[in-house]
Order: structure tokens, then sequence, then C-alpha cells
């Protein structure tokens, strides 16, 4: 018996949307102790249709057609009391990201404790005694501090397991996990996988498994079901879909996904350095009036280099401080000590008016396309904004720009139009065409393609390999994503707390890792028994 | 997309009538409203009675909203209040945005000048409003510019702590560390890059100020410390008015629905404005 049924699942966009419905005719089940992973690319429906389960849809998108069914019970008709009954006791949801997901001024122990009061009978020590069942469940140290902790005193993955802790407290039928380690670390990531696949397991729950990432599919599915623009193209049991992927859109997606194997390619050590760093470092000084003064190393000892036509990658999880170097080389925050030389000139003293005319030699693209381009600003003018700064004569100006757009792939209509109008890998490739308009040496690019969709992100790297051949470029590529590190990278430095613990050809790297952090990195990348982007 | 928005049509259409009132208040039945006749004194509404002219010229007149102690035509007196209260309130938004955004903008972007600045401001904002008002309006004298700046002054740290917060928040957005690697000037990133994204809701509080003002002008003027006597204002009518107002409400009721009138259009306005222009601060959710 299936534990969720969707039939036809039909739900309406508001008029003037960019098309008419958020999902249309989806069918599918999932079995009890089954996990299905909906996967699909950013606006293809996956979470209207999570919220679709559990009631959550705002008001204008309404179901218009078909049914949705919990243990048989059709949920589409259920007035607002009966699913406030259902939900945490026979469906319950993981949100991805769990700082906002938890209330911050309630203790987590207070947040499962409401969960039960109002879904159970139990007394008040039977109620605590369940609390720390589940939290030593979710293999959470010492129960007893975390029922005490409030939610900014825990990790994300920690977080994330009082979440899950929370879902599951009353043992419901249905679990829908709407991308829940997309917000973390590919390490902590790995632990809160094998955390829902052991409850789950133990449970016999049935899990709806929301992702974007084909690697977190590989890991977790056993049946994948994938969407594309609200339609549902496949659905298979995961070595199917993976291996054999019938549809055209599936190949495609699979396709796109880097493989971790790293590309071979050419050392050329004798072309010149255009940056080199040595003992570069970063200290946050937090100097209160009252209290102690706190010092935050977030980057020490840091020793690069980057030849002209190399790309060299930082790769490291959030906190290890490699936006940190990224920003002191583009001089965005001031090193604390260490030398940065931009071919052969040392910048990281320099004062604002000596640095002025070497800013046009590092230029660097940001990971959020979204907030990369001045909303209230032109794309022409974004690209011209730099190279006018320098002096150069607008007419010329609006010809280089007009050029960079050529070699971005897009169309110089879009020299008029505002960010708003494009599309997050077009708005990337614009933020590449106003780095590039300074006729830049080096290219810095801060996880320049961690926010954009797997199709989008294989156009985008693409593009920045075929700009750094023919430009000859120097570049500096920051990522946390070891898969696109081994696509773009000839030499990788792999960076924790602060520290550059392993650093060396990429090759050599990724077959070879002889640090414990980088081998640990590398176990916890999910799929990495899959050998995508080869199909 | 503005024009939607049901507030701002009705407190835009409202402020529109009391501009046209304003412009065209020599053509709408009005005479000199300096002009007296002793015969023509404490006049109930719609009363006619007479009034001479500076040359000594005596002429028939409609009082619509009756006369006052010196016989003086109430209706002309408001309807010419009118320019003095849009102005002042127009100025006096005007006057505090652009000090309020100068200062903003620099407090907000150049750390070092953020304290000092805005430990100044919190100074300022110790005072109440009205009490530093009358101040400067009683050191300098009464006149236009002197009651404008005396309103703006007090008017200025709420802006300023407005565009601090948002320079706050915009000089961590990447496109303004973009404008910083592309060697744009300060001056540039400022004007160019900061100061158009805080538009909308500057837009908002210049409208509060507005309001806010026309009220001071009219506590000014009511007070006796406003404009000169020769200028009709809503206040002085009202404060002429306020010994007599058992016998003759009339001369505090018509200036003061005028004033009411004008206060809750820009007010209106502005709920509208914000709730179109700055969805962060609506209301709605």
């Amino acid at each position: 018996m299936s534990v969720l049924d969707i039939q036809n699942l039909t739900i309406a966009l508001p008029p003037g949307a960019e098309r008419a419905r958020a999902a249309s005719q989806v069918s599918f089940s999932v079995g009890k102790g089954e996990i299905l992973c909906l996967v699909g690319e950013s606006g293809s429906g996956k979470s209207v249709i999570a919220q679709s389960v559990m009631g959550l849809l705002p008001k204008n998108l309404p179901v218009t057609a078909g049914t949705i069914s919990l243990l048989d019970e059709n949920l589409t008709r259920a007035n607002e009391a009966r699913l406030r009954q259902l939900r945490t006791t026979r469906m319950s949801m993981v949100f991805q990201e769990p700082m906002t997901a938890l209330n911050p001024v309630m203790t987590c122990g207070d947040q499962i404790d409401e969960v039960l009061r109002f879904h159970s009978a139990m007394s008040a020590s039977e109620r605590r005694k369940r609390i720390l069942e589940i939290i030593a469940e979710t293999a959470l140290p010492d129960p007893e501090r975390m029922v005490a902790s409030y939610p900014h005193q825990l990790s994300g993955g920690q977080r994330q397991r009082i979440m899950i802790a929370m879902a599951l407290v009353l043992d419901p039928a249905l679990l829908i996990a709407d991308e829940p380690t997309t917000a973390l670390d590919v390490t902590t990531q790995s632990q809160i996988l094998n955390l829902i696949l052991e409850l789950q397991k133990r449970h016999g729950t049935g899990v709806l498994f929301i992702t974007h990432d084909f690697g977190v599919v590989a890991e977790i599915a056993h049946r994948v079901a994938v969407l594309r623009l609200g339609e549902l193209v496949e659905i298979g049991t995961r070595d199917e879909v993976l291996k054999r992927p019938r549809h055209e859109y599936t190949k495609m997606l699979i396709a796109s996904v880097p493989a971790l194997k790293p590309v071979a390619r050419v050392a050329r050590p004798d072309t010149r350095v255009v940056l080199q760093t040595s003992k570069l470092a970063k200290t946050y000084v937090d100097r209160g009036w009252f209290g102690p003064r706190r010092e935050v190393h977030a980057a020490e000892d840091v020793n690069l280099e980057v030849r002209r036509g190399q790309t060299l990658g930082i790769v490291g999880e959030s906190g290890s401080g490699k936006s940190t170097v990224a920003r002191c080389i583009v001089r965005l925050v001031d090193p604390s000590s260490g030398e940065i030389r931009i071919g052969g000139t040392e910048i990281a003293t320099m004062g604002a008016a000596e640095l002025r005319p070497l800013r046009r030699k590092v230029q660097i693209v940001f990971q959020d396309p979204y907030r990369s381009l001045n909303p209230r600003r032109t794309v022409g003018e974004a690209i011209m904004e730099g190279p006018l700064n320098y002096g150069v004569p607008r007419p010329e100006a609006l010809e280089r720009a007009r050029k960079l757009l050529e070699l971005v792939r897009m169309d110089a209509s879009a020299l008029t139009r505002f960010p708003h109008q494009f599309s997050g890998g077009q708005r990337q490739r614009i933020c590449i065409a106003r780095a590039l308009a300074m006729e830049p040496e080096l290219l810095v690019a801060d996880e320049a393609v961690s926010a954009l969709d797997v199709s989008v992100q294989a156009q985008v790297l693409e593009l920045l390999e075929e700009i750094r051949t023919r430009l000859d470029l120097a570049m500096l590529f920051i990522t946390h994503d070891l898969r696109v590190a081994a696509q773009i990278c000839d030499q990788v430095a792999v960076m924790s707390k602060g520290r550059v613990v392993e650093y060396g050809p990429a090759e050599e790297i990724f077959l070879r890792p002889r640090h414990a952090y980088t081998r640990a990195l590398f176990d916890a990348a999910p799929g990495r028994g899959f050998a995508f982007g080869s199909t | 997309m503005i024009l939607n928005n049901w507030s701002v049509r009705i407190g835009g259409s409202a402020l529109i009538v009391l501009l046209l009132i304003a412009l065209a208040a020599p053509w709408l039945g009005t005479v000199d409203p300096s002009l007296f006749d002793a015969g023509s004194r404490d006049l109930l509404p719609g009363k006619s009675g007479e009034i001479s002219t500076l040359e000594g010229e005596r002429l028939k007149h409609t009082f619509l909203m009756g006369s006052d102690s010196l016989g003086r035509d109430i209706y002309s007196r408001v309807l010419y209040g009118t320019r003095v209260s849009l102005l002042v309130g127009l100025l006096c938004a005007l006057a505090a945005l652009s000090v309020g955004i100068l200062c903003g903008l620099l407090s907000g972007y150049l750390r070092w000048l953020d304290g000092i600045l805005m430990r100044f401001m919190d100074g300022i904002m110790a005072i109440p409003a009205i009490l530093v008002a009358i101040s400067l309006v009683a050191i300098w004298r009464g006149s236009l510019t002197t009651v404008v700046v005396a309103i703006a002054i007090p008017e200025i740290p709420r802006v300023t702590r407005l565009v601090r917060s948002l320079v706050l928040s915009i000089r961590e957005e990447p496109y303004v560390e973009a404008a910083i690697s592309l060697g744009t000037p300060t001056w540039k990133i400022l004007f160019g890059h900061i100061l158009p994204n805080c538009v909308a809701p500057l837009i908002v509080q210049g409208t509060y100020i507005c309001a806010f003002s026309i009220l001071v002008e009219a506590i000014l003027s009511f007070l006796g410390v406003g404009l000169p006597p020769e200028i009709p204002t809503w206040g002085s009518v009202m404060a002429e008015g306020r010994a007599q107002f058992n016998d003759y409400p009339h001369n505090i009721f018509f200036p003061g629905v005028f004033l009411a009138a004008t206060v809750l259009a820009v007010n209106i306005l502005g709920d509208g404005l914000r709730d179109t222009l700055d969805p962060k601060m609506a209301k709605k959710v």
C-alpha cells in the first residue's frame, strides 16, 4: 500500500506568470518505507507539490484538478482543521534552512514539546521522556543540553537534526524533506543523509525527498521522479533514471553534472606569475567597549601562486576562509599581514589612491547573480562603468561592451535592458562581461556558479573555460563544490579553518589526497559511486 | 502601478485639489486677505457685508466663511493660507531630506565619521521638535526661510537614521563591491549606486515630514512665533479666533478643517506610496 498517492495533480499559477500551471497532471506515489526523490531545476514546481501535500499552498496557487491521497484519505477535500490534525501525526516536513525554520526565541525542547502538546494526550513527564528519546535517536550529543538550547547555540547540522526530531516525534507515515541538506556543508550533508536513511528504515517512513542535486539522489533515492516546468518527465528506480535515462531532459541534466574525476590538463610552468601571496592572513578583531577582545583568524599563512592561463581552485567548507582570501586579493577587505603580489607589485598594504590604477588588473565575479548587478542600472551602464572610470571614451566603452556581450553569448540588445529582465545564468554572464571589460590579468570567481541550476552551471563553466584560454587569463576559482573544481582547475588548494591544508595539481589532489581533511571531504561528496557527466 | 493604489489616488487627488485652490486663490471670489472693514466685524458664514480696499473704496462682499473681529474675510485668509502651508510642507521636506541624505550617506559609508555624526544627531533628537523650532525662530525672527529651517532641522536626524540604515545594508551588496573593484570613486558609489536604491523609502519619509511640517507651521503661527503677522496662515487665523471661540466657532472651524484635510491627504498619500514603492515597509503581509 502506498503512503502517498498523487494522481493528475494540477496547480494553477496566478495570471501573468511565465506559465499557466505550477504543476500539471503530475502523478506518482510513495510507498511505505520508500524514498522517492523529486528532482528538478529551480522553477520546476517541486516545492509547490510538497506544499500542496502539506496543505501549505498560498491562496493564489489553487489545486485545480487531481487528488492527493495520504493513507487513502483525499487531502484536497480536507478542511484546515483536519489538515492541522494530520500534520506531524501522519505527515511532516523538514525545510531547507534550519535557522529560519526554528523559532529563535524558544528552546529546542519547547518547540518539540509544542508538537506533542497539540497532538497527543501525553503528560508532561511522558512528553519529556519522548523528547529525550527522539533527540537521542537523531544522534545528537547530550540530549539534556540540546533540549535546553536555543537554535542559535547549535550548528547548522545540529539544527537540522532538531528539525528532523521534531518531524518524526509522532512517527508520521510520510516525511517530506524539501532540500534538507542544501544549506549544509558537504560533510554535514552526508551525516544528515545517513540519519534520514537510518531513521526512515527503522520506522518504515515513506519519504518524499526534494532536491536539485543528483549526487544526493544517488546517495538516498529508491525511486526518482524528474520534473520539468511543472511536468513529470520521467519516473523510475534510481539506477534506471541515473544510469539509463530515457527522456532527453533527464539525459541532459545528468550529463550536466560535473564528474568528480579531474580533467587531464597540460601543465605550463613557464608562464608568467600573475598572483602570488605569501603568509597572507586576515584576523577579525572584535573590540567591545566592555567584555573581552575576541579574535577570529579567518585566514592564516596562505601562500598561493597563479600563473597566466592557469586556474587555481580554492576548495573548502563554509567558514574555511576561502572567500576571505579572495576578498583580500581583490582588496575588498584589507589583509592583516602578509604579501599579495599582482604581476610583481605588492598591493597588500597599498593606499586607496595608489591601488586605484592596479584595481583593473584583478576583477571578481560573485556568487549571487541577483545581487551582483545594481537593479536600477542598465546592463550597458554596468559593463561600461569600469572602462569609463579609467577614462575610456564613451563610444569606445560601448563598443567594448557590445563585443563582450557577444563573447559571453548574449545579444547586444541586452545593453539597454535592466538586470531583472534576465535569468540567473544570463546575469552571471553579464557579470563576467563586466569583469572582462576591465581587461584584467586575474579573474576571481567567488562561488560564481554555485547559485545556478546544474544545466546553466555547465554552460557558465564552459564559458569561463573558453574565456580563460582565449584571453590567456589567470583565474582564481573559489568553490565548495568538488565536482566543479575537478572540471575547471589546474591547481587546487584545500582550505580548512583558515589554513591551506593541501595544495598541488588538481589531478594529484583528486586522485591521491594526502591530508585527512581532504580525504574526509572526498568521502562525503554525494554520488561519488556514479559516473556523472559522461553520458 | 502606483496609480492602482486607492490611497495614492485619494490622497493624491485631494492634494491636487488643494494645490489648485492655492494657485487659483485670487480668482475664487476672494479679496486681498489683509483687507478689513470695521462695519463687517464678526459676521457669520454666508452673510453679506462690505469691505474697504486700500484706496478707501468700499466693496460689496459675501463672507462665505464669516469674518473675524477686525472684519477680515476668513474665506480669503484660509485660501491664501493654503499657499503658505503647502509651500512650507514641501520646502521643509526637501530641506530635511537633502541634508539628511547627505549626512546619512556619509555616516553609513564612512565608518570613521559614523560615531561622531550619529551622536550629534542623537543630541538633536533629544530636544523636542517644537521647542527647537520655537527657539530658532525666536533667535532669527520670523520669515519663511527661518520657519522652514527651524522646522526642518529637528527632522534631519530621522532622515539621517533612515538613510544610514539603508546604506549599511546596501553597502554590503555585491554590486557595490563590484563597483569598488571596478575602481569607481566613492562619491560615485554613494550617489550612483547606493542613493538610487534608497529612493522609495525616502519618498515615503518625505511625505510624512511634509505633513508634520504643515502641522508644526500651524502650531508656530498659533503661538505667534511663526511667519510675520501680515502673511495669513491657518495657524494665525485660528490664533486670532481663539478668544471668541465660544461665540464665533467658525473662526477656528474652517482653517481647522483645511489643516486636518491637508495633513490627512499627505499622510494617506504617504501610506499608499509606502505600500506600492516599498513592500518591505508595508503593513500588509
